[in-house]
């Protein structure tokens, strides 16, 4: 199979998995009762679709970050958390729970988007003149701290109900989110995706390393300044709406590899895309298994993440040692 | 266009490592930088191929500063292989080859020019029979040919390698000085960095012999490569002699007692 078929396939996979989290759910919403005046109609109108469309955005914004960030950093281990905008994200969003700015129209999101904001100025301020070394230096460093400042807003906070609802939304999920959620993070997950589409040739280029490639003509400066961006702005958005929900953007990666070869390029949009499966298709499985409250995307994420990993790791065990 | 090197300062985080660098090299040449560790051979090949900007003094090619060149002009005029030969992921040999199209490209892959040059250094370095197996299963030697051929895809006037012979048994170390001579003779710029001695004195035509940091000599390689000139830059004992083919060749008997 040519690598065209396999995207085809992907991108029928993809909205096939999109449809199913249309539908999937404690009850079960098939097409003939999507625009219906009812009941079915408004779930699938105020809730499903919002969320289908959230799975899908923010799916693709981890899979496309974590190949970028994989082919800029030249090691299979980094994912969109390396570089502290989640961490920093998400610290926002908890600001904004603790100070109850969340009731107001953007206080959540646009405080966890200016916590992605202010990793931006850091990481660039941090990494400029610097290589990869200072950058994922500088992100750790930021991702440490926003972590901490967290647990300490969770450790200070002053009722039991301000917390249960940080640790809550901490837990990456995509329930009861709603259109205007959506409306919110998605165009800034399209503008971070679009800037991160363009760097394929330069991070293939890395490939012979840093000198090889400022040789070749690439602009190492100018890239990084893409990737903060644009990881910034889609992954920043997505952990404003929806948590941190981990292990797609180191997975998936490693998954198209199988798939698509090494070539940096060549495993950028069928990461975008398989990371939108592999939400969507997450997302739609919690919903419907049975139980009281919904298990959360991202510990659905680790658990079936995790073993699949190790799977993985041990098959390719035998090549590398 | 004449590649110079005007009066490079340069200094690695406050260590001064070049002081005051005049050089200058012609295309249709194979010129040699030599010189002991730390004598900022690299440094100096960094600062021609733009990767270093000097502190004071300039890289010139032709009548330009490299520094003023954008990334693609200079790409274009000037192939660099670094040192090492670093590759990250199993990616195709011809592929790799193809990174050297890099300062070509428009928005629509690879043009039918981009093939063709492609095609070319790959045969120039006799690596087309392995065009489509990943570089990370390749013998040592030819990754070292797979990365020259992408040096040589981006159709550069001159060409900068940095250590080429490092890591190449022998007959691979012939294989690729071979390679640059050919480039030499067809009237591009070459400009290597190089230990082996007894291969320069065999392979070059021109020598920059650089001694803490300065140019201790340049010239025709005969007239750099002296048994005294050795003596003071690297403390060796070596003797120059004509072979029985004629050629000229080095003996390195041992080092001199300080």
């Amino acid at each position: 199979m040519t690598s065209r078929c396999r995207t085809y396939l992907l991108v029928a996979l993809t909205l096939a998995a999109f449809c199913l989290s249309l539908m999937a759910g404690k009850s079960w919403i098939w097409p003939t009762a999507w625009l219906a005046n009812d009941a079915d109609g408004w779930i699938f109108l105020e809730l499903r679709l919002p969320r289908a469309l959230l799975g899908l955005g923010i799916g693709a914004a981890l899979g496309l970050s974590g190949a970028v960030l994989q082919g800029y950093l030249r090691n299979a281990l980094a994912d969109p958390t390396v570089l502290g905008v989640s961490s920093s994200a998400a610290f926002g969003g908890v600001a904004a729970i603790f100070l109850g700015l969340n009731s107001l129209p953007f206080g959540l999101f646009g405080c966890a988007m200016l916590g992605a904001g202010v990793s931006i100025v850091a990481l660039l301020a941090l990494a400029r003149g610097g290589g990869p070394l200072g950058f994922i230096l500088g992100g750790m460093v930021l991702s440490t701290l926003a972590g901490s400042m967290t647990a300490f807003l969770i450790s200070i906070s002053p009722n039991p109900f301000a917390t249960s609802e940080i640790i809550n939304w901490l837990m990456g999920a995509l329930t009861d989110r709603l259109m205007n959620d959506a409306v919110q993070a998605l165009p800034f997950i399209a503008a971070g995706g679009a800037l991160l589409l363009t760097t394929g040739r330069a991070l293939d280029a890395l490939t012979i390393g840093i000198n090889g490639a400022r040789s070749i003509g690439v602009d190492i400066g100018r890239l990084q300044w893409i990737i903060v961006f644009g990881v910034g702005l889609s992954v920043g958005a997505s952990v404003a709406v929806s948590g941190v929900v981990g292990f797609i953007g180191l997975i998936v990666p490693h998954l198209m590899r199988r798939f698509y070869g090494e070539q940096p390029s060549a495993i950028l949009l069928p990461s975008a895309l398989g990371g939108a499966l592999l939400t969507l298709t997450a997302d739609s499985f919690v919903r419907i298994i049975p139980g009281p409250t919904e298990i959360r995307l991202g510990i659905a994420m680790a658990l079936l993440g995790a073993p699949f990993f190790f799977f993985l790791l041990q098959k390719k065990q035998g090549r590398m040692i | 266009m004449i590649l110079r090197s005007d009066n490079i300062c340069f200094a690695h985080d406050k260590r001064p490592t070049l002081f005051g660098v005049n050089a200058r090299f012609l295309p249709g040449q194979f010129s040699v930088i030599l010189g002991p560790n730390g004598a900022g051979k690299s440094t100096l090949l960094a600062c021609l191929a733009a990767l270093l900007k000097p502190d004071t003094g300039a890289a010139t090619l032709g009548d330009r500063a490299i520094t003023g060149l954008s990334p693609d002009e200079r790409a274009k005029a000037i192939g660099f292989l670094p040192q090492g030969g670093e590759t990250h992921w199993a990616i195709s040999a011809d592929a790799l080859v193809a990174l050297g199209r890099y300062p070509y490209r428009n928005g629509f892959g690879l043009s039918a020019e981009d093939h063709v040059a492609i095609s070319a250094a790959m045969a120039a370095t006799n690596t087309s029979q392995f065009a489509k197996r990943p570089v990370t299963q390749l013998s040592g030697g030819e990754c070292a040919r797979v990365l020259m051929a992408r040096v040589l895809a981006g159709e550069p006037q001159w060409i900068l390698a940095d250590e080429p012979l490092a890591n190449l048994d022998p007959g691979h170390q012939l294989d690729m000085l071979g390679l640059l001579r050919g480039q030499a003779d067809s009237g591009k710029g070459v400009i290597a960095v190089l230990h082996d001695l007894q291969q320069a004195v065999r392979f070059a035509d021109h020598v920059v012999l650089l001694h803490q940091g300065k140019v201790f000599a340049q010239g025709d390689v005969t007239s750099v490569i002296t048994p005294e000139n050795l003596a003071h830059v690297y403390g060796i004992d070596a003797n120059l002699f004509k072979d029985e083919e004629g050629a000229t060749q080095l003996l390195i008997k041992g080092k001199i007692a300080p």
